[in-house]
């Protein structure tokens, strides 16, 4: 195909068709990624647990609305899924000593076989449900409204959280622990606390994510945490561009949703210009190493050896 | 107030690194001793500071805090009892978190928290006052986040959280070490006044001679891990640099090996 014919093939109106349905995945992978801003922003812990629970959060909500449970009891179910295998991360970490990161891909690595299972032993289960979803592909402007208040609640929920006593005390833990044992803050159960809840949320946007899609995989949580440092970080760029110092915590944990928005319109104009979707790992993985990156290299071209070697070449500073 | 019985520890037993830290630590504080620590290097001064903090449990003997057998106690269990200032300034706040979200959490020492607002209306106009006292400007940031603060700043900021709730005993693990002069002496001084203010029962050790003579009512020298020397009450205001090195010789017929102390 020759360029000309391949830019004739680009349609602009189906660019703009395609937008809303890009929102709403990147609205519930918001929620993901408030998730996985618990843990490595205010945790100061990768933790891979999170590409595990959110199949089982997808798992769950598929067979129990199967079973006629309620569409909003199955992912407050899933919420609860997560929040146990969160757990079980926090306990692999706090009370046995394996490293944060160890231990959350050995849960991540034994949810996909409770996955499975949750499933009856099929890779996939499709939701069909006599009541109406919570969200669904079929209904993208509704789901997107219905989403919107959702994350709204949410973000509400968690600036109220991290903002009480116990609150305070888990952002402590992420930041100094040895302050934070001096105030009598036991750090294991912080972190276990927050292992937990940032699993629960991510559980919560699998049970979105399956009902959005109609159906539950056991591969639907992979890289799911490179997705979601992805949004966390293209979010806080943002924001941090736009407000500067001012970003406080809420606005914040809405450019988190913001990144996931962003990060799925970037994806649809991806598709849109008909490159390989299977290289779209890759490119995340590229975005989020640049975005780690920048302030390591930011730091470096203030003060570094070569730098300082230039200039003691160039006689600079004598 | 404070009794320490027969402390011992010993780290990397049974290795080539074996070091027995602290070799028998029998000392008793008094409600309202402010007891300065000096010592030789590796003499265990701050080695006994941790003990006495739950930074890890003692090999044996006891610590008891005010009747209370803590020597059992994890570092965070122990946190009522204890106010500490460290040596690095960055270890005793919060950077990421506001002045008066740090000075929240202290005000919470020791205490159950729970779902209520971390910091509340009412807390924020005393901690304005508090901060006040340090005469720092602090009262006029308290929402910045601690990070911005210099060292001496997070220091003072720290010594204010230790205080906070008035503990049992005060900790201050050589806490001007990293500062400048000036502000080592201005830091100084507000320990000076918070400990007399609240009659504070306080171990400071600090590598400075002359600071170890001027302050508090009883000094103790440290040697090899244990507590060689005990001087309080009128000995103590007579006490010259001269005086503590030659009794230091006479008792562990050795030098004083700690060139900080000897230079400052």
């Amino acid at each position: 195909m020759s360029a000309a014919a391949y830019f004739q093939s680009l349609n602009g109106l189906d660019l703009l068709g395609r937008l809303p349905a890009a929102i709403a995945q990147g609205l519930f992978w918001g929620v993901m990624a408030l998730g996985v801003y618990i843990t490595f922003r205010l945790l100061d812990v990768a933790d891979l647990s999170v590409d595990g629970t959110f199949a089982t959060g997808s798992a769950v909500t598929a067979m129990l609305i199967l079973k006629g449970v309620n569409p909003w009891v199955a992912i407050l179910v899933a919420f609860l899924a997560g929040l146990a295998a969160g757990a079980v991360t926090g306990l692999l970490h706090t009370k046995l000593g394996i490293p944060a990161i160890l231990a959350g891909i050995l849960t991540q690595y034994a949810l996909y076989s409770i996955n499975l299972a949750i499933m009856g032993f099929k890779a996939n289960t499709a939701v069909n449900a006599k009541s109406t979803l919570v969200i669904s592909g079929l209904s993208i402007p509704r789901s997107i409204v219905v989403l919107l208040i959702f994350v709204a609640a949410l973000i509400a929920v968690l600036y109220w959280f991290f903002g009480t006593e116990v609150g305070s005390a888990l952002r402590a833990t992420g930041c100094n622990q040895q302050m934070a044992k001096a105030q009598g803050i036991n750090i294991n159960s912080m972190k276990l606390l927050g292992l937990a809840l940032s699993n629960a949320i991510v559980a919560l946007a699998g049970g979105l994510s399956a009902q959005y899609s109609g159906f539950a995989d056991v591969n639907s949580g992979r890289g799911s945490i490179v997705i979601g440092l992805a949004a966390v970080i293209i979010g806080e760029t943002i924001g941090e561009a736009i407000f500067k110092k001012h970003l406080n915590f809420a606005g914040r944990l809405i450019f988190v949703v913001v990144g996931g928005i962003i990060y799925y319109i970037v994806y649809t104009i991806v598709l849109w210009l008909k490159l390989d979707s299977n290289m779209m790992k890759m490119f995340t993985a590229i975005i989020v190493a640049i975005f780690l990156a920048v302030p390591y290299l930011r730091g470096q071209s203030r003060s570094s050896f070569r730098r300082a070697g230039k200039n003691s070449a160039s006689g600079e500073g004598k | 107030m404070l009794e320490l019985k027969n402390i011992t520890k010993t780290f990397n037993l049974g290795t080539i690194n074996e070091k027995h830290a602290l070799n028998g630590i029998d000392l008793t504080l008094n409600d309202g001793d402010f007891v300065t620590v000096i010592g030789g290097n590796g003499a265990g001064k701050s080695t006994m500071l941790n003990a006495i903090a739950g930074v890890w449990p003692v090999d044996s003997g006891s610590i008891i805090i005010d009747g209370t057998d803590v020597t059992g106690l994890p570092d965070f269990r122990r946190a009522p009892y204890i106010g500490r200032v460290f040596q690095d300034p960055m270890t005793g706040t919060a950077a990421t978190m506001e002045i008066q979200e740090n000075l929240a959490l202290a005000a919470r020492r020791g205490r159950r928290r729970g779902l209520t607002w971390g910091v509340t209306a009412d807390e924020k106009e005393m901690y304005r006052e508090k901060l006040k006292i340090l005469d720092l400007g602090l009262e006029d940031r308290m929402t910045a986040k601690v990070g911005l603060l210099s060292g001496g700043q997070r220091q003072a900021l720290t010594l204010l959280m230790a205080t906070l709730r008035k503990p049992k005993i005060l900790l201050l693990d050589e806490h001007t070490a990293a500062l400048d002069p000036k502000t080592a002496e201005k830091v100084l001084n507000a320990t000076e006044t918070v400990v007399k203010k609240d009659n504070l029962t306080t171990l400071m050790v600090t590598h400075n001679m002359k600071d170890a003579i001027a302050h508090g009512n009883r000094l103790i020298m440290m040697n090899e891990g244990k507590v060689i020397l005990d001087i309080k009450g009128e000995e103590k205001k007579h006490l010259t640099v001269e005086n503590l090195l030659h009794q230091f010789e006479l008792i562990s017929g050795e030098e004083f090996a700690n060139d900080k102390a000897l230079l400052s």
